[in-house]
């Protein structure tokens, strides 16, 4: 018997892939683990657009009038604060979420393009430290390989409280991705299913948080720059007692940023779009009158100089890329086809970093799929990608007359959804209004 | 011996100066006084150097500990010896929360009581107390061994990897799969070398250890329940 696709009604609700989740959950009796960031619809920076030169505006001309990209990070308190040539840097992301490899062509990319990478939960590497110029070395609640050799040969140091994907919650890494190279880093058992603690194991509150901070540079002897990361939540008071604890650089990761391994109802249902966090975050600073003195980088969900562009136009002083590192480095790229269906995907819609078998080679510790990604070639995919967000954000900038992207402000921009103008608080496009005010 | 007196020299100076010791220093022996509370004191330390501190120091002292011998004479606030890689840190009084944390090697004796979360995610340190310690210590610890010759608190060794605890006396409760275990010969030896190094007289047959059940090293439904 046919059946008539015309009186097919599917439920708004319990769409198909909601009934394929709740009968995994009956079957396996674990929640959902993944990697990736929030594939729901949110309100993203593809909901604002600049106002271009006008009569009212006059724009630069391309390639002969200047638009400088350089920024300082750390000018607070450090001795040594670091000075990029793109404010465009590398987010935090694990040797053992990532493979060798990865790591390595990143350095080499972030250091060709005058900007920084960011170590992960795994601890620094050898291959990072020599293949990058500027690294930033994380301080996390796991402490894994921690030393204070490597907090000294660091160029700035981040601790972080939390991050997008996962606010309120620790790192995770599978079985399959503890080889023994990752256990020994990290002082564990080969094959067990690593868990981060979700809370500092030494300090608690803010007020922890100073005294904490002011060791690491009583070890470091004030030389380098300390960020904060958290997850974008509750952003306006983060980013203000991060202020107060003495940060010189405040790091925020919106719902949009990606990880290796964590639950999915942490993904889609924890934290706020970077939309608004940018906002939040800019406010706070404004009112402490800290804003640039305590430079903000913005992350979750970058994919463009267009958006890099509306990071900075809303007051950001750099971003952080992530997940679109790894896109650059051919997460997603439609070959090695047959491996995608090994895992039940079609490149486009893997998200399943956490399984060890990345089909390119990125996020493994596979020795044969590791192969996939010539650290040469990553170095150079990356290095270009970089080079286009840089010429596509400067293109933005020029265009509004700045010479400078920090020049670059919110009046700079409209927005194309009320969602959009209330989390912005810039104007919707055609009018005066912005929700709220 | 150079005496450093902290109502005429702030911390940072001493840990600049202790940090710019020159690996061939002769400037071995160190006394710091009137730490009144002063946080990150001899952090950061990196050469076998002797330090004795005559007081109670804040949060952090002796951080990262590398290769140092430290004494205090006095009790210590939260996180003493937090991450010590190497070398010795002993306190005569009692020490306050997060003692020993993340510690990954050295030796850290507490003459008197420890807090909270003593040995915290610890890596391979060894912390022996002379007292008790408080609730939730050693949780997650990963390697190394803590020695109580007291009671411990609430939770002791809740997801704990692969530390050995010895506890002599009365453990409240003991944290998600942690269990007592078998005292061995091979056990018995090795905390008596760790009572003697610390210089506690006690009997190690009134000990008993405690590890890993090692059940929730990988996900089973089953065990939900622990969580």
């Amino acid at each position: 018997m046919t059946v008539d696709p015309r009186i097919q009604r599917y439920s708004a609700a319990f769409t198909p892939q909601v009934i394929h989740e709740i009968q995994r959950a009956a079957d396996q009796g674990l929640y959902e683990i993944r990697g990736f960031g929030a594939k729901r619809h949110l309100p993203t920076f593809d909901d604002l657009v600049f106002l271009g030169a006008s009569v009212s505006r006059y724009p630069l001309e391309g390639y002969r009038e200047k638009c400088a990209t350089d920024v300082v990070l750390g000018t607070r308190f450090a001795k040594k604060p670091i000075h990029l040539k793109i404010p465009i840097t590398i987010a935090g992301m694990s040797f053992g979420a990532l493979g060798a490899n990865a790591k390595e062509a990143i350095g080499r990319a972030a250091t060709a393009a005058g900007t920084s990478t960011t170590t992960g939960d795994g601890g620094m590497t050898e291959e990072e430290r020599q293949s990058s110029k500027t690294l930033v070395y994380q301080v996390l609640p796991s402490r894994y390989g921690m030393n204070p050799d490597d907090l000294r040969r660091a160029d700035a140091i981040e601790v972080v409280v939390g991050q997008g994907a996962k606010p309120g919650g620790g790192g995770m890494l599978l079985g399959q991705k503890i080889t023994e190279r990752v256990a020994k880093m990290r002082t564990l058992p080969v094959g067990i299913d690593q868990r981060s603690a979700c809370r500092h194991p030494d300090w608690t509150g803010p007020d922890d948080l100073t005294i904490k901070i002011q060791e690491i540079r009583e070890i470091t002897d004030w030389e380098k720059p300390i960020y904060v990361k958290v997850g974008a939540t509750r952003t306006r008071y983060d980013v203000a007692l991060a202020v107060k604890a003495g940060a010189d650089v405040v790091v925020v990761d919106g719902m949009q940023g990606g990880t290796a391994a964590t639950q999915d109802v942490f993904i889609e249902h924890v934290g706020i779009p970077t939309l608004p966090a940018v906002r939040l975050a800019v406010e706070s600073l404004q009112e402490l009158d800290m804003h640039r003195k305590v430079q903000l980088i913005v992350s979750g969900g970058i994919r463009s100089g267009a958006d890099v562009a509306k990071a900075l136009a809303l007051g950001a002083d750099a971003v952080a890329i992530g997940s679109a590192t790894m896109v650059a480095l051919g997460c997603n790229k439609p070959v090695y086809i047959e491996d995608y269906h090994a895992l039940g995907v079609e490149p486009g819609s893997c998200h399943h970093c956490h399984t060890g078998r990345c089909p390119v080679g990125v996020t493994t510790q596979d020795p044969e799929l590791q192969k996939r990604l010539k650290p040469e070639q990553g170095a150079r995919w990356l290095r270009n990608y970089l080079t286009v967000m840089t010429l596509e954000m400067q293109t933005v900038a020029r265009a509004c007359g700045k010479s400078h992207v920090h020049n670059l402000e919110p009046e700079d921009l409209v927005a194309l959804t009320v969602e959009a103008a209330a989390m912005a608080k810039v104007p919707l496009a055609g009018t005066d209004w912005i929700p709220g005010t | 011996m150079i005496t450093v007196d902290l109502d005429h020299s702030s911390v940072r100076d001493l840990n600049e100066r202790l940090h710019r010791l020159p690996p061939e220093t002769n400037e071995k022996a160190w006394r710091i006084v009137n730490p009144k509370g002063a946080h990150a004191l001899c952090a950061g330390l990196s050469l076998p150097i002797e330090v004795v501190i005559d007081g109670h120091p804040g949060y952090y002292c002796a951080g990262m500990n590398k290769e140092a011998s430290i004494v205090v004479n006095g009790h210590c606030g939260v996180g003493l010896a937090e991450n010590m890689m190497s070398g010795e840190v002993r306190v005569k009084g009692n020490a306050s929360d997060a003692a020993g944390a993340t510690g990954r090697g050295g030796f850290l004796v507490i003459e008197g009581d420890a807090g909270l979360r003593c040995g915290i995610s610890m890596k391979g340190i060894d912390i022996v107390v002379g007292g008790s310690v408080g609730h939730m210590s050693a949780f997650m610890a990963q390697g190394g061994s803590l020695v109580v010759c007291g009671d411990a608190g609430s939770s002791l060794g809740d997801s704990i990897y692969e530390a050995r605890l010895y506890v002599q006396g009365k453990v409240e409760s003991l944290g998600a799969d942690c269990v007592e275990k078998k005292m061995t010969p091979h056990h018995l030896a090795k905390l008596q070398r760790l009572l003697a190094r610390a210089g506690i007289e006690a009997d190690p047959r009134r000990f008993k250890r405690y590890g890993s059940a090692r059940r929730l090293y990988n996900f089973h439904i089953d065990h939900a329940d622990a969580y």
